[in-house]
């Protein structure tokens, strides 16, 4: 009983957080959890990208309802926990008739929270845009469009390269938010996985996957902003 | 009779409680060189932001090239309209070359390859050929006026309006400016030229205004301004400059 106690912890430790016949076993799960992360990630992320745009644009130029319209939007969707609106999304919306799959609700929910993200970042980039570059872009006779396309934009996402990412790195993060509406996402396969194996190794396979995945971008946001900072010098 | 291609009437503009115009009057004949002196806040840089609706203005009435501007109907008339800016303000993330070909492709239609022999054309022509493939911070702040100029020019416009276009530069470097805006003079593109260079204003000017406290008190050929001014404004404003 007393050699018990001492040997346990050691061999313990191995044999349930860090079981290699158990991660091995499980592995394949994880990576089609781990696919379907990704795939949602980058289309919530892509989503959010053209809608943050299109929202900032509105924000900036539209003319009066319509504006404030977005404002409102923006407001509305920077407030509300996601999970929130995910499960309203997935639970509520079917007694309207309108019933979406879990990746289609996890899509829709990241996307239109990542889109009031992005659209405020957008707005400070072109609003970081000097002055004098709107004046000649407007001197030279460039239609509103063109002054925003050629002139304006190219500078304004030079701008916001790191802090688009980072709201790309917390995007990618809420995804596993979508394993409460059943998605088979890297989290859900991981609790799956743990529940078939009655080892609570996979879960922690995930959390290391989801580091190995996303450490990188993170230390990407570090090097563009040293970049700028240096430029802007 | 050359007929006027600016006719400002009246024209008033306010910043809030601030008039910076006060009911100016000013006709720019077709060919004409018109340069603009007076004190900072007098007004001068707005008269002339007025001319290209980069300033809305409140009263009073701009027709350039027999046509009236407006904030909302400028762009017709207004391609017509060239600026040169204080602080150069060229595309940072372009080439010097899609920097003066940008214009004539987006506004006049014209192919890439188009622009881009006309902007090599005109990069040559203010001394800066082999500058093209450059970016702008890359190049000197004369150097990059210089392209300023070769922007505008690109347009092909009846006017040119100068803001200050040599304030911003290190004094070594004004010479090369005034020296591609004086061979330009004499090439008989209408001229208006808001600046502090006095040498330049009496070489090169048909007829300097001088405007103070937003209203232009006096105008003339150079040799009457700076020779023999008549408002005592105009003449302690000259004593300021000419005196250092």
């Amino acid at each position: 009983m007393i050699t018990n106690i001492e040997v346990l912890p050691v061999m313990s430790i191995f044999d349930t957080f860090l079981n290699w016949k158990v991660f091995v076993q499980t592995l394949p799960l994880l990576l089609s959890g781990l696919t379907t992360t990704l795939t949602l990630g980058v289309t919530a992320i892509a989503l959010g990208f053209i809608g943050g745009l299109v929202l900032a644009l509105l924000r900036l130029y539209a003319r009066s309802p319509l504006r404030q319209i977005t404002v409102a939007y923006i407001d509305v969707f920077r407030s509300i926990p996601i999970l929130v609106l995910l499960v309203v999304i997935y639970y509520a919306l079917p007694f309207v008739g309108l019933r979406l799959s879990p990746f289609g609700a996890a899509a829709s929910a990241l996307s239109l929270v990542s889109a009031a993200y992005s659209a405020e970042i957008f707005r400070a980039g072109i609003e970081a845009v000097p002055k004098g570059q709107f004046e000649a872009a407007r001197a030279l006779g460039l239609s509103p469009w063109r002054r925003m396309s050629d002139v304006v934009l190219p500078q304004a996402l030079r701008i916001v390269i790191p802090p688009i990412t980072s709201n790309s790195i917390n995007v990618m993060k809420d995804t596993a938010l979508a394993s409460v509406v059943a998605m088979p996402d890297l989290l859900k396969q991981a609790t799956q996985a743990q529940a078939l194996a009655a080892n609570p190794t996979p879960l922690i396979s995930a959390a290391v996957i989801y580091i190995l995945i996303l450490m990188p971008l993170v230390r990407l946001v570090g090097v563009f902003e040293k970049r700028l900072a240096v430029r802007g010098r | 009779m050359t007929r006027a291609i600016i006719e400002m009437k009246n024209v008033v503009k306010s910043f809030g409680l601030f008039m910076a115009l006060h009911g100016v009057d000013l006709q720019v004949k077709e060919g004409e060189i018109v340069v603009v002196i007076g004190p900072s806040g007098s007004g001068k840089s707005t008269l002339i932001r007025c001319i290209n609706q980069l300033e809305e203005h409140n009263g009073g009435e701009i027709i350039v090239d027999g046509a009236e501007v407006s904030h909302d109907r400028k762009s017709t008339v207004l391609t017509e309209v060239g600026m040169v800016f204080q602080s150069f303000n060229l595309f940072p993330h372009m080439t010097v070359l899609r920097n003066v070909a940008l214009g004539p492709v987006r506004v006049r239609g014209l192919s890439w390859a188009e622009a881009e022999e006309r902007a090599q054309r005109l990069l040559a022509r203010v001394g800066l050929a082999d500058q093209a493939p450059k970016y702008p911070a890359q190049l000197s702040g004369g150097q990059q006026q210089r392209v300023g100029i070769a922007r505008a020019l690109a347009m092909e416009p009846k006017v040119l309006l100068f803001d200050e276009p040599t304030s911003a530069l290190d004094p070594e470097m004004v010479g090369e400016v005034l020296d591609v805006m004086q061979q330009l003079a004499k090439t008989g593109v209408t001229m208006v030229v808001v600046t502090h260079e006095m040498g330049f204003a009496r070489r090169v000017a048909d007829r300097v205004v001088f405007m103070d406290g937003g209203r232009i008190v006096e105008e003339g050929p150079p040799d009457v301004i700076f020779n023999a001014p008549r408002d005592p404004r105009l003449r302690s404003f000259l004593q300021a400059v000419l005196s250092h």
